[in-house]
């Protein structure tokens, strides 16, 4: 999968999210989306594009919310 | 008229909670106040004689062959248009009343042409069997006067239809019709007395404003206006009752047959979505079922470069299972996958989705609502709690206030369109948000209060303006908020909009909406009483679809207008089973009955009723595909009755990724754009060939009905039995009825429903279960499924495709009346008639500023590719805005269009494209020249065979 895809999309989910004024609330938003909604290659796609480009393109709030659900967010 | 008899009790059903009672001929009857005497005496079981009413229209008294005779009373009223009143007491019958008769049948007679042997309606014929009802026995007028026989030309221009003045009585039914049921006003009865004559304009038929929606025809009681397939192939011997297989209306028709072949559809009058109306398409484009393009046997090929060979179910079928094992041994479980089809039936939608479940061992499955109602399923379910309309049809006779926001209904769904016209002349006031002037706009006695014009991609800017306004100047409904929804949400969402960034004095720049007009929308929706927002793809197909969506639900929610008849939130579903696709688990994350699969109880559920684990991570949508295909990691695909290659944008990534594939199985009835990179074909059946049910945009589920065999040998369902059981997981059905029993237990919004049970009610509105047996027209009455609802922040974000000096335009693409999306159908129909290419909407100013004439090739040119179409010069579009379709697949309308999407469903953003547009000297693009090569070749590659019998 084309991370530059992931991360754009990865990113559109977060802004939708970042309104709401709570920081928990934008990063289960966005966590919780993905899980629920991407195949696991993209996920293993998305995280490996963070380990090994150091998440470029990503927003801030992406990176902060794969942080905290790495587990939840790895495929098995 | 009516054609395999129905009765007709001549004036329309009244209802009222007082109950009247009279007498006629001696018989007692009780009816509801206001109905005639007329269709009491119908009631009662007594025929009066009658020409000009019909139950379809309003009574108008004109033919005076329905007098009666009512005691107290003078003379001899209209039955038709006389009401009924307590203690009446009527006779029907008498020595003066059949001297009248006689006397008018004779007038109607010495002006009609006596070739009933010969005539398409012999048998079929008002007149000729009111004439016998009266004991016509002569006619002193003679023939050899003055008559309308030689005068009148025949009107043979409408390609489904005949209109012969010569047969006409004046008895103005298919004026009224026109007027009262379609709402077009395209037919006028011209000159007075003797000179009497309907007119269509002053044109003929197919020139006029008339859009073939067949009411007239209909509701003619003699053979002046005829369907030319009746006048080619003969009155129907028997007829069967389906539903229709085009837009998400999901009308009912009454398919008229002699033998095995259709020779009319008409609209079935006992049908609860469309009440006896139709479309153009409906009506008449069905020729599409037999024509000469059908692929009827199996074929296969190793290679898109290779010739297809012809060969049998079982090898095609065996073929195919190989190739999808092949490639899961090869590559993975998770490589292949399968698409099902909105036009298919739920059943046969429930088994691809199974099939992909529980024979691929993924959750690799999609549906054509990915790139249409996907956001409606998001937004709905994530602030109401279900992913559906919350109304039916008819609810829109209580409404108020129209709200029609990013729809065109009049096109896409012309019979609720033409409901919906009828309650805005009933007095109903109109609010359109559309960057286009939508006929709705200004029509025959239709104009809207409001018209927010707004720029295309700031739709969630305007709904965001509507909420601001209702919150600031206190008119919500706050009993209702309090009562009904989240109050922590509510308090966080009502800071969120009232923020001053929202108004519409400040959105204006953004919108283009002039903030008075705004705020006066805004108004009225929260005050005129009941509201109803109805809304489409020009909602849902944005990089924001699913907030507007949300959004939506929020102004519904915040306003109260919610959980009774006349409100509501309503998507207008595009395809005719795109609602039932979706409740069928067609989505990669949900099992049937919108469940995710990450729910070990649900996924419990199925395992155990089918067999097999159910995988628990979310499967890859559409677009998702075609990246994985060209990445490498998906190689196989089963696509039923969808045509990716043509609906999808950005054309050139999808027949790439098509390309890419390893296997590429079509089920359809042609050799769609997608078949043409396919390598095993599978013959589909059309909905006349098969049985299963549909399920419309108001969540009503109606039988599809076998009429006759399929061209191919196998109904759908039985191809994908076939196909399951050949890649090792046997499904036993011998009836698709056995296939709804299946998901009814699975299903709890379903439990109730039945084969049985349809036939019984007619049709049904899910949910359907123990609570609401007979099904739910209205949901969230008291409550929301979710509990309570659920108010969205929406902060409205810019589209990425923005207008730059490279690309000042933007592009919005849609439908019109006559064509069916890809066209498949509709292009081999006479529908060509009225619309044989699509075209470039562009706006005086533009096309002047560009040099740009009505006819102009042009050269459209997007970030994602090019293509040329002809200009036509529209003031309906906004400057800056240019509209086109997407019917024909030359046209290269989605080779334009992008990969954005929205964010939450990758639902693509069909209605924003930059584009820059010039003339050109050249009728083609450089895809468009591939394109024609490429389809030259694979035609080249199908077996020479001879057309299906008709």
């Amino acid at each position: 999968m084309e991370a530059h895809k992931l991360v754009k999309m990865a990113n559109e989910i977060a802004t939708f999210f970042e309104s709401d004024p709570d920081p928990a609330a934008v990063h289960e938003g966005i966590a919780g989306h993905i899980r629920r909604f991407w195949d696991p290659r993209m996920r293993r796609a998305l995280l490996s594009h963070i380990d090994e480009q150091q998440g470029d393109g990503c927003k801030p709030s992406v990176l902060a919310a794969i942080a905290a659900n790495r587990d939840n967010l790895t495929p098995a | 008229m009516y054609s395999v008899k129905e009765p007709d009790p001549g004036t329309p059903e009244r209802k009222s909670s007082e109950q009247v009672t009279l007498e006629i001929d001696g018989r007692a009857v009780t009816v509801p106040a206001g109905t005639s005497v007329m269709r009491a005496a119908s009631d009662a079981g007594v025929r009066v004689p009658k020409l000009c009413a019909t139950d379809s229209l309003e009574a108008f008294g004109s033919c005076r062959l329905c007098l009666v005779q009512i005691e107290g009373r003078r003379g001899y009223p209209a039955s038709c248009t006389t009401i009924v009143e307590p203690g009446m007491k009527v006779r029907t019958q008498s020595d003066p009343l059949a001297k009248l008769r006689r006397g008018v049948m004779e007038m109607y007679i010495s002006d009609h042409p006596l070739d009933c042997l010969t005539c398409p309606t012999n048998g079929n014929c008002e007149l000729q069997e009111q004439a016998g009802v009266v004991g016509l026995r002569e006619v002193r007028y003679g023939f050899d006067g003055a008559n309308h026989f030689k005068q009148a030309e025949k009107d043979t221009s409408n390609p489904y239809f005949d209109f012969d003045p010569a047969k006409c009585i004046a008895c103005s039914r298919c004026v009224r019709a026109c007027e009262e049921v379609q709402g077009t006003f395209a037919l006028t009865l011209h000159g007075r007395g003797f000179e009497s004559k309907i007119a269509s304009g002053n044109t003929d038929f197919r020139s006029s404003e008339c859009v073939s929606c067949g009411a007239c025809v209909q509701a003619c009681p003699t053979a002046t206006l005829v369907e030319k397939s009746i006048v080619e192939r003969g009155q129907p011997d028997h007829s069967v009752v389906t539903t229709c297989a085009y837009c998400g209306v999901g009308c009912s028709f009454r398919a008229e047959v002699k033998g095995s072949e259709v020779v009319r559809m008409v609209p079935d009058k006992d049908g609860r979505a469309n009440h006896g109306h139709s479309c153009v398409k409906g009506r008449f484009a069905w020729g599409y079922a037999t024509h000469k393009d059908r692929i009827t046997k199996p074929m296969i090929r190793a290679s898109i470069r290779d010739p297809w060979r012809e060969v049998s179910w079982d090898e095609a079928i065996a073929h195919a299972a190989s190739e999808f094992k092949r490639i899961q041994a090869k590559y993975g479980r998770g490589a292949v996958g399968g698409i099902t089809s909105s036009r298919c039936t739920n059943e046969e939608t429930y088994l691809v989705q199974k099939l992909v479940r529980a024979a691929f061992g993924n959750n690799n499955v999609d549906t054509c609502a990915r790139v249409c109602h996907s956001p409606t399923g998001y937004g709905l379910k994530t602030t109401l709690g279900e992913s559906a309309g919350t109304q039916d049809f008819d609810s829109v006779e209580y409404a108020d206030v129209i709200v029609v926001i990013g729809a065109n209904p009049t096109d896409a769904h012309p019979v609720f369109g033409s409901q919906m016209k009828r309650r805005l002349r009933a007095g109903a006031r109109l609010i359109v948000i559309d960057p286009r002037g939508i006929d709705l706009v200004r029509s025959a006695h239709v104009e809207a209060a409001h018209h927010l014009q707004l720029r295309p991609g700031t739709n969630v800017a305007v709904v965001n303006a509507l909420a601001h306004v209702i919150v600031t100047e206190g008119l919500h409904a706050e009993s209702f908020v309090k009562d009904r929804c989240e109050q922590p949400a509510f308090d966080k969402w009502k800071a969120f909009i009232s923020d001053p960034r929202h108004a519409p004095e400040v959105t204006e720049e953004v919108t283009g909406v002039p903030a008075a007009e705004l705020r006066a929308a805004a108004r009225l929706y929260a005050t005129g009483g009941n509201a109803a927002i109805y809304y489409g793809l020009g909602v849902t197909e944005h990089s924001q679809g699913s907030t507007m969506v949300m959004g939506i639900a929020n102004l519904a929610m915040l306003t109260g207008n919610i959980g009774r008849p006349g409100v509501g939130v309503n998507p207008l579903r595009g395809q005719n089973n795109v609602q039932g696709s979706c409740d069928m688990g067609s989505f990669p994350h949900e099992l049937p009955g919108y469940r995710h699969v990450s729910d070990p109880a649900v996924r419990a559920l199925f395992a155990t009723a089918w067999g097999v684990a159910i995988d628990a991570e979310p499967g890859l949508r559409i677009p998702n595909m075609f990246d994985a295909a060209i990445d490498g990691s998906f190689r196989g695909l089963y696509v039923q009755g969808e045509d990716i290659a043509q609906s999808d944008p950005n054309t050139q990534h999808v027949t790439a990724a098509l390309e890419a594939l390893e296997c590429l199985v079509v089920q359809d009835l042609f050799i769609n754009e997608t078949a043409k990179f396919a390598h095993v074909f599978l013959p589909g059946s059309s909905f006349l060939e098969k049985d299963g049910t549909f399920t419309n945009a108001e969540r009503r589920i109606s039988r599809v009905r076998k009429v006759t065999p399929p061209l191919a040998g196998k109904a759908d369902w039985e191809t994908t039995l076939a196909l399951a059981e050949a890649l090792g997981y046997p499904m036993h059905y011998d009836h698709p009825s056995q296939i709804m029993d299946e998901i009814a237990r699975l299903t709890p919004t379903f439990t109730g429903v039945s084969y049985a049970r349809l036939d019984q009610l007619g049709s049904i509105q899910w949910p359907c279960n123990e609570t609401a047996p007979t099904g739910t027209p209205v949901m969230h009455i008291d409550g929301f499924v979710r509990g309570k609802g659920k108010f969205v922040i929406t902060e409205y974000v810019a589209t990425q495709e923005r207008v730059t000096r490279r690309f000042p335009l933007i592009l919005t693409t849609g439908r019109i009346l006559s064509q069916y999306n890809v066209g498949a159908q509709t292009r081999r129909t006479a529908n060509n008639t009225w619309h044989h290419e699509d075209r470039l909407e562009i706006h005086p100013h533009d096309a002047e500023h560009r040099g740009v004439k009505d006819g102009d090739w042009c050269k459209i040119v997007s970030r994602a590719g090019e293509t040329v179409l002809r200009a036509s010069i529209s003031e309906r579009m906004q400057p800056g805005v240019v509209y086109t379709t997407f019917h024909f697949p030359g046209s290269g309308a989605n080779v334009i269009t992008t990969e954005n999407s929205d964010w939450a469903t990758n639902c693509p953003e069909y209605k924003v494209t930059a584009v820059q547009v010039s003339p050109t000297g050249e009728p083609t693009s450089t895809w468009q020249r591939r394109f024609g090569e490429f389809s030259e070749q694979q035609d080249a590659l199908l077996p020479q065979t001879d057309p299906p019998p008709r």
